[in-house]
């Protein structure tokens, strides 16, 4: 067997990003360490400082500096919280005004009479849709270029690579066109379509980074075994992937559950808005409901950042991992 | 049983045979490799048709006078075939050097660069900074992580209609400079302004990515090196230039680059923050979509051309980012 081992180099990276958890080690060592036959140790005058720690001084410049930079992050997200309570659509002008008049009736206004759950139903469908396709199609492939040194390989890493830095703009008019004489406009499944050119790459990517910190040992096992390379993929490595095929579907649910361009130019009809599309036309040139949009902003972040806090850490190092190679 | 998991031959051993020829190469490269092939073949279609199909007809577009009213079209029952003519180059040329180009493509493409170079710049110190912070031993370290991610977290498209709320007159932003006494700039409508105002809500988008990634980058460099640092005499400064940023190179230029990618196209935050009627504040991609989908009638050439640009000019980047990164790898090595 010359097979050489071509053992993808690059995985390392990944690898000690996802472990980045780790405190550092740090103060005690000092004490810990001094040798047991010394005698009880005289009294360590007090400003002696350990590794790591810093005067208290510095520490609480870094507790209001982070605390400030909290509260600048954290104050958007309450802000559109609290415009949502204020029942008329001006008071935006007067948030002062609302303490006296806070009120659930936006939220019971857009979720009984809007087409809230439409757009909500319609952002799942697409969302679904386009995860499930896009993992579907990208895992084989991230297995094959983690793989195996096909000729064409290269230049399919780097087609992949080049599809990422795509802007909206340049797929948009031939895919509105190409759509429109398909009758695909307005449809789930057009939309879902257009996804796909962001997120296979990505998933392709990112797949493919997740694969290469799985042995090679775990493959050449299975062949030895008897199974084909499919079989190899499918019973021993796909179980072992599951983390990585979660993070490649959140990642995709997510690029397709805020994505504003496509959604706005190429579904037409209230009835097939996403989410994205129909919080927009709250506030249109002949609607101002600054109330009910800033509700449904609500509605929607909660979900949305639920499902992301739950996967964050692993998004995090999905994606630089992603992108760093090529 | 040549196909191993791994399957290529080293290098050597394939310089050493004669060279076959082409139709021999195929067969045998497609006997040795051909279930690769199976499992890359959904994503070369997938891509081919939707991405590869499109990019070529885009590219042709450009080439033409198309726009909406002489595409393709459907009126009723009645279906119009499309009456476009080719006109070669025309449309490049009239982009970067036709009478009023200035305004239209050089002034957003200043602009343009001015914002990525600023919001990247921006985003980048301001999430080392507070990675620094958060890589040191304090309390609550979780907490202000969980809220420092809090824009990320939250769909952008929710997050700018709420600074847009904010930014409005008499909205928070104003009140709060107002009683500290400083002018209140009217965010959504001055063009200065605007400016700002769009950079300080992509800052505060894109801030999170940037801290976390980076943080990640300060947790992986080894506490030896800043131990040998400090036994050495190193002074806080020193070790953070000598030991920190080199260790932090990987993660940097990964994120740099993602940084410029994305906010060279964002889209988002200018759509949702200003909508396709104010023209100064439009970068390169927005001006693109407001030209095809933006206006009537619809200049599908135009924008495509401008689409074909932009992506030209982000590959070229790239490509000289890449190289210089590689260049100044091997000379610090």
């Amino acid at each position: 067997m010359t097979a050489a081992r071509t053992q993808p180099s690059d995985h390392d990276e990944a690898g000690s990003q996802m472990t980045v958890t780790a405190e550092r080690p740090t103060a005690e060592r000092p004490t810990a360490e001094r040798p047991a036959t010394e005698p009880a140790p005289a009294p360590r005058p007090a400003k002696v400082r350990g590794r790591g720690e810093s005067s208290p001084l510095a520490t609480a410049l870094a507790h209001g500096t982070l605390i400030v930079a909290s509260l600048v992050a954290l104050f958007p997200v309450l802000y559109i919280a609290y415009i949502s309570l204020g029942p008329d659509k001006m008071d935006y002008l007067h948030p002062g005004a609302i303490f006296g008049k806070a009120t659930l009736s936006n939220f019971s206004k857009v979720l009984f009479h809007t087409d809230f759950f439409t757009w909500f139903g319609n952002s799942v469908v697409v969302a679904g849709g386009t995860t499930v396709f896009g993992v579907l199609v990208a895992a084989t492939a991230g297995y094959a270029v983690s793989r195996m040194r096909f000729p064409g390989h290269r230049q399919l890493m780097w087609t992949l690579l080049v599809t990422q830095m795509f802007p909206v703009t340049v797929l948009m008019v031939p895919l509105y066109t190409i759509l429109s004489e398909l009758k695909l406009l307005d449809s789930y499944l057009g939309l879902i379509l257009v996804y796909l050119t962001t997120t296979v790459p990505y998933c392709a990517w990112l797949m493919k980074g997740y694969f290469d910190t799985i042995p090679v040992e775990i493959d050449e096992a299975g062949r030895v075994d008897g199974l084909t390379p499919f079989g190899t993929f499918w019973r021993l490595i796909i179980p072992l992937a599951r983390p990585g095929l979660a993070v490649a579907a959140f990642y995709s649910f997510l690029t397709a559950w805020a994505e504003v361009a496509y959604a706005s130019t190429f579904m037409l009809g209230s009835g097939k808005y996403t989410l994205a599309v129909g919080l927009q036309s709250f506030v249109s040139q002949y609607e101002s409901q600054w109330n009910l949009m800033a509700a449904t902003s609500v509605l929607i972040a909660i979900p949305a950042a639920v499902v992301f806090y739950l996967v964050q850490r692993h998004l995090v190092s999905g994606l630089t991992a992603g992108a760093a190679k090529s | 049983m040549a196909v191993a998991v791994q399957g290529a031959p080293s290098r050597r051993s394939r310089e050493r045979e004669p060279r076959p020829g082409l139709v021999q190469r195929l067969k045998l490269s497609y006997s040795k490799y051909w279930y690769a092939y199976a499992m890359v073949a959904p994503v070369v279609i997938v891509l081919g048709v939707l991405v590869g199909y499109p990019l070529v007809n885009g590219i042709y577009l450009t080439l033409t006078d198309a726009n909406s009213l002489n595409s393709a079209r459907q009126i009723g029952l009645k279906h119009i075939p499309a009456t476009y003519h080719f006109i070669g180059l025309h449309n490049y040329a009239d982009v970067l050097w036709g009478p009023g180009s200035y305004d239209r493509f050089w002034s957003h493409f200043v602009w343009t660069i001015a914002w990525t170079v600023i919001c990247v710049t921006v985003t980048f110190a301001i999430g080392l900074g507070l990675a620094l912070l958060m890589n040191q031993k304090l309390r609550a370290r979780g907490l202000y992580r969980m809220l420092l991610i809090l824009p990320w977290a939250v769909p952008t498209f929710v997050t700018v209609f709420s600074w847009r709320l904010m930014l409005a007159d008499g909205g928070a932003v104003n009140t709060l400079l107002g009683s500290v006494g400083l002018p209140e700039p009217s965010w959504l409508s001055d063009p200065l302004a605007m400016k700002a105002a769009a950079i300080i809500v992509n800052t505060w988008c894109g801030v999170p990515f940037m801290m976390v990634s980076l943080l990640g980058g300060l947790q992986s460099i080894p506490a030896e090196l800043y131990e040998a640092a400090e036994m050495d005499g190193a002074t806080p400064w020193q070790r953070f230039r000598h030991v920190t940023l080199p260790g932090l190179r990987n993660v940097s230029s990964t994120v740099v680059l993602l940084g410029v990618i994305w906010t060279f196209n964002q889209f988002t935050v200018i759509f949702i923050l200003f909508g396709t009627n104010a023209p100064d504040v439009n970068i390169l991609v927005t001006w693109a979509y407001y030209l095809g989908f933006g206006q009537q009638p619809r200049d599908f050439a135009q924008s495509a051309t401008y689409g074909v640009l932009l992506l030209s000019i982000l590959i070229v980047f790239t490509s000289f980012y890449r190289r210089w990164l590689a260049r100044n790898e091997e000379a610090t090595r």
